[in-house]
Parts: structure tokens; C-alpha cells; sequence
């Protein structure tokens, strides 16, 4: 009985005792910004005028941008460059086949990015927020751009021009798993160049265009919260009369 | 016999000279009362006997919503992945009938492992409801599937490589298995043809399956009557009008009491489909959101978490854990011989079996991964034998020994913490802890014609436990 008892105790443990550490570039927080309408609309603007030029966002028409405040003007005036309609989806002119022979590698797909990059280290703002933080010049690379996140991306440092060039600084240190071997730890980014943006604005506008990245993979996401609350609070109240209802029925069975 | 049309007067109302019009040629009254009206239910259920009509709930949801993300999604491996974005974008209410259908998925398990953990607890499968469960196995079956057909039409990541794992596994069986998973599949790699057919199986072959499979349990289950926490048969009392002196008419009673429950049932399925459709990874994996790619295997490949304990299993079979396996074999062969008074014929036919799987899981025979195919199978259908594996005298928890009731809460672990260790990359620690698991889970069943008849039972009263409300 008593043996019993300790297995069902060490058992209930499991889930904790298997809980599995993970190593990689640690995640920073992105900023909620997804319902500041400012943010995401300069979100917008980024999205269109960096990244637009080589990847897509082929499930998203620039119509939808009117659900973050913008009008048909607005989007037309600000946004569009190359004679698309405001109902038009987000294409980009540079095909597959151009970008495998330029960088090696087709730019995804954006629609749903935040999405795709979620994981339990984080979000996927978060990725995005520290990915597009993480780049740093290193000769090696074809395009001259290399990633602490990402290693060895295909993706050159698309807004370099804002945040400048920075360096990656590595310590040697002891090999925690091999002891006697040496490895290359990051210390720390070290600005070479800088950008038209200070670090603190740069960090800004990069938290404007993932807050808009994250909207983007779900343009429905502010419908479907709304109206959840009205639906919840009704099948609440549903669920007391049919509880009371039950209950003038069965006072009668003995 | 001549046919009698029913006669109402002149001055019945007009529904009911309908009503009578088609009785004379339909049952129709007759199978209302019989499935539900005059259907005398347990007075006794409680909150673990919600979840039979809540699963009905859910089929109807999945149907419908299924019926109307067919009108606009397509099966097409270059168009299928921009089409669920059409629907969560375009179609009007589309991402709420898509988070419906997906979140009903795995609501659907939920409630079936619940349904099925109750007929654990009060012995439901026992004589003479063991059709009830056999068809409500053959439903868990096409349940799953269903769900393992679906899952791939998102055609995401995890979609693609979930399916190319789970056919390969077809690879495994000698001889045929490369031509097996080949015919599966339709082609060498998942690809549109794949697509394509897992989509007619989940639209049309398996609904269909399942909508026959329910109407036999719902039909069994009324013919024998259901069984309650006391596992007291009610139609051994019974009243003057022959009526079971502890049962209820299914309706009114059971009518507004599962109304009553699927409102509830609904306050948390809209709660996961309004603020957390993708239930952390879990129910929508983060994975799937990245177009299906036949060239980039992604470093963790997991299927959804309704099939990770069965998963654990087959990844705790490793050609070291063969090992343990032909002791646990021999051991039990040793067991039937000793302890069970079957015929010798039955009992030289099992050592017969034992000693080829032995001989079959020797390093020159056949390799682990066949094994392990051979484990993740059984541990799902050794459930339809539960039947005939329980031999306690009485059939509910309630009336049998205390550590009977541990050993259940031990499984519920070990089936939970097996699920979780599915969903994480394989590590050594895990392999370890799932063989670990594995053992405790066949143990369970396999063991379960001995345990479940030792200890002191307590008497079982005539009439079921009821406090009036």
C-alpha cells in the first residue's frame, strides 16, 4: 500500500523530472504592441518599404491594412510604388529562381511568419525582435552579413541603413561538456557604423514592425478577442439557466 | 399482415394525424422511445457520464464545420497551404469555422480519453456491454484515422512530415512494407497524390465509418442499458410498470441534464477557439504554419498530442529495450503456464507465439523499428480486449479494494507523462522514462486478468447510491 502511494507520488513528478534545458541564442522580449494602432501602421510602412522588396506576404491584401486605421488614400499614397491596386495581395517582384542564384535561398513567405516562428523559448515576436537585432557584419559570408540567432542565414542585414553596421565580440571560455577544449562564446554587439536611428529608436521601430509582422499572421486576431468575451459571457449565463432548469427537473426524482 | 393505417379522429390535431401518417409507416415514435424518451437511464450518473453526449456534440461540430471549410479549401499540394490562409482571411467567419474544426480535434480526444477512463473506473465494458465497447474502440480507430488523414491537409511542416513519418512506419513490415507505404502513399515521397487521397478518407471513407460505427454503440448501449457508478445492473429491480425502480427516462431528465453540460462544455471549447486556438503548440503546432517542404526534414518532427503516448512507445523500443521486452515475453508465457487453467493446446499455441517473437527480436532477426511499429499497434488494441482482461468480481472502482484505484491513477500517469514525452525531442532520460512507461502500460493490461480479481472486494448494495438533489 505504502509502495503504492510513493510510486503515485514519484510518478506525479515525471512531467517535472523531464522537463528538457535548451541551449541557443537566448530570446529578448518584444514589447506587446498589438493593439497600439500608431505602431502598427509604422509597422506597415517598414514592412512595405524593407522587406516587401524580396519576400511576400502572398495571403495579405493591402486592403486589409484598413483594419489598423489606414484608408484606401492612405495606402494608395504611401504604400504602393510599383501601379498595385489596394486590393491587390503582397507579392514581390524578385522570383524564386532569381533569389536562389542571388543569396542561395528563396525568401520565405511573410503571411504568417510570427506565427511559424513560435516556439516554448518564445513567442514569435520574440524571435522576430531578436532576430532582426542579431545581425552583425562577418567577412565570411557571401552577402557580408551573418546572424547570432540565425547562423549563417541567406538574409543579408535588410536594415542595416537604420541600425548601422555592428560587430560580434566572442570570449574564449571552457568547454562546459569537454573539459581541456576551448570554444567561442558571444559577449556582445559592438557598434562600427552607425545608423540613421539611435539604438533605443532602432529597438523601437524594429518592435513597430514585428508588433505588425504578428498582426499580419492574423488580421482576425482583435475580431476573435472581442467578440470571444461577448460569447463566453453569454454561454455563461446560458449555462446558469440550463443549470437551473436541470435542476427544477430533477428535484422530483427521489 | 395487412397493413393498418392509424385512425385518429377527425378533430386531431393535424401534427399529430402527421405524426400518425408516418408511424404507420416508419417507426418513428417507436425509435424515439426506445433510443431516448422510454430509454430508462441510471438516476445515478454523474459528472463522468456527460462525456457520451459531449463526443456526439463534437462529431456534429466537426461535421458541419467540416462541411463548409470543404467549400473552400483545396486539395491541391500548390494551393492547399494558401487556402487555409484564404479561409482565416477571406471568407467571411472562415477563421472561426477553422479554429471550430481544428479545436474540436482535440476536444474530441479529450472527451474520448475522459468517456473511455470512465468505463475504466465502473467497469462499462463488462458483460453485457462488451459490443458497446467494441464498437466504441472501433470508433476511438476510425477517430484517430480521421484525425491522422486531416492533420495532413493543412499541408503545413508538420502536416507533411508527420504523415511521411507515420506511412514510413508501413515500411517496417517485412517483405511487403516498402510496397505497402508506397501504395499508401501513391507515390515515393508524400506528395499531391497523397494529398488528394487522404482527403477523400477524411471527407467521405471515414465519416461515413464513423456515423454507422456511433449508431451501432448508441444502439447497443440502449439494447443492454447503460451501466452507472455503481455498476448495479437497474433492470434487476424493477417497479410496478416494469419500469427500473433507480432509472429515469432519458427524457426529460437526461435531456435538460446534458443541455446543462454542454453549455458548459461550451463556455471552455469557445474559450480555446476565441483567446487560445493554438493552445500553446499544442492543439495548432507552430511548426505547421511554414508551407510543407519536401526537401527541409525538420530537426523534430512530433504528431499532434493525441497520439504521443502511443508515439512514446514506439520510440522507447530501441534494440536495447528488445532485451527487456523477451524477458517480459518469457516471464509471461512462464505466468499463463503456471497460473491459468486454459487448455494445454491453448497453452502450447501461446508458447509457440512467445517463443517466435523472441526468436523474431533476436539481433539477426527482425530489427527494432519493426518492433516498435509492432508495440505502437498493440498498445491501442490491446483496449479492445479490456472485456475479457478484467476479471474483478464486481465491475465499479467503488466496491473494489482501494489499491485497485491506484493502480488506475498510476496508468493515468504514466499514459499522461507518455503523451508528454511525445511531444519532446527524443533525449536519453526520456528514452529511459517511456521504456519505463511502456512496461508500466502493458503491465497494466497484460497483468490485468490477475490484479483486477486479487484483494477484498466489498459488497455490492441491490439499489444504486442516489441523494436526491
Amino acid at each position: 500500500m505504502k509502495f503504492l502511494t510513493k510510486i503515485v507520488a514519484t510518478l506525479a513528478l515525471l512531467p517535472a523530472l523531464v522537463f528538457a534545458g535548451e541551449e541557443g541564442f537566448p530570446l529578448d522580449h518584444a514589447p506587446d504592441r498589438s493593439t497600439d494602432l500608431a505602431a502598427l501602421q509604422n509597422g506597415a510602412k517598414v514592412f512595405v518599404n524593407y522587406c516587401l522588396n524580396c519576400h511576400s506576404a502572398s495571403s495579405m491584401r493591402y486592403s486589409r491594412l484598413k483594419d489598423i486605421g489606414l484608408t484606401d488614400d492612405q495606402i494608395r499614397s504611401n504604400l504602393l510604388f510599383a501601379g498595385e491596386k489596394v486590393g491587390d495581395l503582397m507579392t514581390t517582384p524578385l522570383t524564386k529562381a532569381d533569389a536562389k542564384v542571388w543569396f542561395g535561398a528563396a525568401p520565405p513567405d511573410l503571411s504568417v511568419i510570427a506565427r511559424a516562428k513560435s516556439s516554448e523559448a518564445g513567442s514569435g515576436t520574440d524571435w522576430l525582435y531578436t532576430y532582426l537585432r542579431s545581425f552583425y557584419k562577418d567577412d565570411t559570408r557571401p552577402t557580408g552579413w551573418n546572424n547570432m540567432l540565425f547562423p549563417s542565414v541567406a538574409m543579408p542585414h535588410a536594415l542595416w541603413e537604420l541600425q548601422g553596421v555592428q560587430t560580434a565580440k566572442f570570449v574564449e571560455k571552457e568547454d562546459e561538456h569537454e573539459p581541456g577544449k576551448k570554444v567561442q562564446v558571444f559577449s556582445k554587439f559592438e557598434t562600427v557604423t552607425p545608423g540613421k536611428l539611435t539604438p533605443a529608436q532602432y529597438d523601437s521601430e524594429v518592435a513597430d514592425l514585428v508588433a505588425y509582422l504578428q498582426w499580419m499572421g492574423e488580421p482576425a486576431q482583435g475580431t476573435r478577442k472581442q467578440l470571444g468575451v461577448w460569447v463566453v459571457l453569454w454561454l455563461i449565463m446560458l449555462s446558469f439557466l440550463a443549470w437551473r432548469l436541470n435542476a427544477s427537473y430533477w428535484k422530483e426524482v427521489k | 399482415m395487412a397493413f393498418i393505417e392509424k385512425k385518429l379522429p377527425a378533430d386531431a390535431p393535424v401534427i399529430e394525424k402527421a405524426l400518425g401518417w408516418v408511424d404507420s409507416r416508419f417507426p418513428l415514435t417507436k425509435l424515439w422511445n426506445d433510443q431516448w424518451g422510454q430509454y430508462y437511464a441510471p438516476k445515478n450518473f454523474n459528472f463522468w457520464y456527460i462525456f457520451g453526449s459531449l463526443a456526439m456534440l463534437v462529431l456534429v461540430i466537426q461535421i458541419v464545420t467540416g462541411i463548409f471549410l470543404v467549400m473552400h479549401y483545396k486539395p491541391d499540394a500548390s494551393l492547399a497551404f494558401a487556402s487555409v490562409e484564404y479561409i482565416m482571411r477571406e471568407v467571411p467567419w472562415g477563421w472561426l469555422v477553422r479554429y471550430m474544426h481544428s479545436t474540436g480535434a482535440s476536444a474530441f480526444f479529450i472527451i474520448i480519453y475522459l468517456h473511455m477512463a470512465r468505463a475504466l473506473m465502473y467497469g462499462s465494458y463488462r458483460k453485457p456491454r462488451e459490443l458497446v465497447w467494441l464498437f466504441g474502440f472501433a470508433i476511438f480507430l476510425c477517430l484517430m484515422a480521421e484525425a491522422f488523414f486531416g492533420y495532413l491537409l493543412p499541408w503545413g511542416q508538420m502536416s507533411y512530415w508527420g504523415a511521411q513519418v507515420i506511412v514510413n512506419l508501413f515500411g517496417a513490415i517485412p517483405f511487403i512494407g516498402p510496397d505497402l507505404s508506397l501504395w499508401i502513399r501513391g507515390d515515393y515521397v508524400v506528395s499531391d497524390a497523397t494529398l488528394n487521397r487522404f482527403f477523400s478518407f477524411h471527407v467521405i471513407a471515414i465519416p461515413l465509418v464513423l456515423l454507422g460505427l456511433v449508431m451501432a454503440h448508441l444502439i447497443a448501449l440502449h439494447e443492454v442499458g447503460s451501466n452507472n457508478p455503481d455498476g448495479i445492473e437497474i433492470k434487476d429491480t424493477l417497479d410496478a410498470n416494469g419500469h427500473p425502480v433507480d432509472g429515469v427516462p432519458s427524457h426529460p431528465y437526461y435531456t435538460f441534464h446534458d443541455i446543462f453540460g454542454v453549455t458548459v462544455f461550451l463556455v471552455i471549447f469557445s474559450a480555446v477557439v476565441f483567446f487560445a486556438p493554438e493552445m500553446g503548440g499544442y492543439f495548432l503546432e507552430y511548426n505547421n504554419f511554414v508551407p510543407a517542404d519536401s526537401l527541409k526534414t525538420p530537426l523534430h518532427i512530433a504528431p499532434t498530442w493525441y497520439f504521443t503516448p502511443f508515439y512514446s512507445i514506439l520510440r522507447a523500443t530501441t534494440s536495447e529495450f528488445l532485451r527487456v521486452l523477451m524477458v517480459g515475453i518469457a516471464a509471461y508465457v512462464g505466468l499463463i503456464y503456471l497460473k491459468t487453467k486454459l487448455p494445454s493446446i491453448v497453452k502450447i499455441a501461446i508458447a509457440g507465439i512467445g517463443l517466435l517473437i523472441i526468436l523474431g527480436m533476436q539481433p539477426w532477426g527482425l530489427d527494432a523499428k519493426f518492433w516498435g511499429v509492432v508495440l505502437f499497434g498493440s498498445s491501442v488494441m490491446i483496449l479492445a480486449g479490456l472485456p475479457w482482461l478484467d476479471r474483478s468480481p464486481v465491475k465499479s472502482i467503488r466496491y473494489r479494494p482501494m489499491w485497485h484505484s491506484y493502480v488506475l491513477i498510476v496508468f493515468a500517469i504514466v499514459f499522461v507523462t507518455l503523451g508528454y514525452l511525445g511531444t519532446q525531442p527524443p533525449s536519453p532520460t526520456h528514452e529511459r522514462i517511456s521504456q519505463v512507461g511502456t512496461v508500466i502500460y502493458y503491465g497494466f493490461f497484460l497483468l490485468m486478468p490477475w490484479w483486477s480479481a486479487m484483494g477484498t472486494f466489498k459488497p455490492v448494495p441491490k439499489r444504486v447510491t442516489f441523494k436526491p438533489h
